[in-house]
């Protein structure tokens, strides 16, 4: 059951995907990300991580795919549905594709992987918090500062001129 | 709760898991849907009711013979609803077919599977887990895609208007209701629902309940601050500028007919009911009775439960009838200008309270 559920969280993640770089119209492959979001976050549930699983919820679909949706309909009219976008050089793109899916294959065959048996975690919320206040602190505080200096920038551009 | 209680009780359920997936749908989805449906129908009832008393009017009554809407017009929802469902099923033809035709489900999907961890009684819950006030503020921000969709695919300038104004409006919200929920987490030491409820036993100042609503006097500031963002979130007057008759006709509905309309009504309805479940599980004690120790039993709960979200759900409709709307401006400078900053004071406020005075 639980390898059935994890194929099918796997595929839908992976088709979705598919969906997002292939299809023409610029909305559709923006649906298809919902999808491929919420694969992903199934896919955190597997590794017990119910935290992250709901984190990726919020920002990526109730934030990001919301501005990116956003970002479609202010840039075009509501008449032109249809936003092609063409491929070039699909032989050249596609050996460069097949060569690098060759080598990640290779190598995920090929490493060791530290495999344990990880028993269910009490208290996920808890660890995080520990670790970001503790032992994370700086590179949180620095990430921190980022987003506040981004948070500045998009206002004073936003900001009409007087 | 009930999930871990079905695998427990299900003998083989380690060698027969779909049989835990097909009980688990029996035992919990149709009941939560059910629930939804029933309560539904109270609901709107109910605002007819309340509408109509608080215009001085009497509402539906069902007078006269023949077909009619029941003692006290208590037929009236049902009438409605069959009306709904014989409706002819209409999609424009210059409609984006299946994202018009997505967009409904997406809606009631972020409604529903909300309803997951909302705890009914000490043991009546789908699945208590860890994260469970966070679940349902993740989850609920599917609803701002499904709308988005049906205002886009409609292809009707209405519709579109009526979408972005409703996803600026719920994006912005959702801050600080989760500025709001921050509070309590941060008094309560935990995101489940249970654990967040079990907090609250006792008394507090001798003789209130130990509500986390009661606790001091920036928790009692956080309800208000969550309970009005969960009412804007819920596109409810006064905040319903997504659909605003008077200017968009029906905002992102315009084009919708029939079930499918239906659903979003549904769907409005399921998530007043999440916003005041939360709401009174986080700030009202959830199961636990107003006079602590007093009808304090499980079966007792699921009333308490109940009786205190119908209550919330009461003053959004008493909201609804008594001020006009908002302009979309003075929205937005509401939430941006009054009530993020004030979040954010609280969770400065209750961080002092607890260091200081516990």
């Amino acid at each position: 059951m639980a390898d059935a559920a994890f194929w099918l969280m796997a595929l839908l993640t992976v088709a979705s995907a598919v969906v997002v770089v292939h299809h023409d119209k610029l909305l559709y492959s923006a649906i298809a990300l919902l999808f491929t979001f919420f694969g992903v976050a199934g896919l955190y549930i597997f590794l017990w991580a119910d935290f992250l699983a709901a984190v990726q919820v919020v920002i990526y679909v109730g934030g990001i795919l919301v501005l990116v949706i956003f970002g479609i309909m202010l840039t075009n009219k509501i008449t032109t549905v249809n936003i092609s976008h063409t491929s070039m050089q699909r032989g050249a793109g596609g050996l460069l594709v097949a060569f690098v899916l060759g080598s990640l294959g290779l190598m995920i065959t090929k490493t060791p992987w530290l495999v344990q048996h990880a028993a269910e975690p009490d208290q996920t919320v808890a660890t995080i918090g520990r670790l970001l206040m503790m032992d994370y602190l700086l590179p949180f505080e620095v990430a921190s500062l980022l987003l506040l200096g981004a948070l500045i920038g998009a206002a004073t551009l936003s900001r009409r001129e007087e | 709760m009930i999930v871990d209680y079905l695998i427990d009780i299900i003998p083989f359920a380690a060698d027969w898991p779909g049989l835990v997936f097909v009980s688990v749908v029996i035992f919990c989805a149709v009941p939560v849907f059910l629930f939804i449906a029933v309560y539904a129908l109270v609901a709107i009832y109910g605002e007819l009711k309340v509408s109509s008393f608080m215009q001085d009017k009497i509402g539906p009554m069902g007078q006269g013979v023949g077909l009619h809407a029941g003692k006290w017009g208590l037929l009236q929802p049902i009438a409605d609803a069959l009306k709904l469902i014989l409706k002819e099923d209409i999609i424009p033809t210059t409609a984006d077919r299946k994202l018009f035709i997505l967009a409904p489900f997406i809606v009631f999907i972020g409604a529903f599977i909300s309803m997951a961890a909302l705890p009914f009684s000490q043991t009546i819950i789908v699945a208590d887990m860890n994260i469970g006030i966070f679940y349902i503020l993740a989850v609920s921000s599917l609803g701002v895609i499904g709308i988005i969709l049906a205002g886009w695919s409609s292809n009707n300038k209405w519709s579109l208007y009526g979408a972005m104004r409703s996803a600026a409006q719920i994006v912005s919200y959702e801050i600080p209701a989760g500025l709001s929920i921050i509070g309590v987490v941060m008094i309560t030491g935990t995101l489940s629902m249970q654990g967040i409820i079990e907090h609250q036993s006792g008394f507090v100042w001798g003789i209130l309940p130990n509500w986390i609503i009661f606790q001091n006097p920036f928790t009692f500031l956080s309800f208000f601050l969550f309970f009005i963002s969960g009412v804007a979130e819920c596109n409810r007057t006064p905040f319903d500028i997504p659909e605003a008759e008077s200017e968009l006709v029906a905002g992102a509905f315009t084009e919708y007919s029939g079930m499918r309309y239906a659903f979003f009504f549904l769907s409005e309805y399921a998530n007043m009911f999440v916003v005041s479940g939360v709401a009174a599980a986080a700030f009202l004690g959830g199961w636990r009775s107003p006079i602590p120790g007093v009808l304090d039993t499980p079966g007792w709960g699921i009333m308490w439960f109940i009786g205190k979200s119908m209550f919330l759900i009461f003053m959004m409709m008493w909201f609804r009838w008594t001020w006009p709307r908002l302009r979309v401006d003075q929205l937005m400078s509401v939430c941006w200008k009054g009530f993020i900053p004030i979040a954010f004071f609280n969770i400065f406020g209750i961080g002092i309270w607890k260091l200081l005075i516990g």
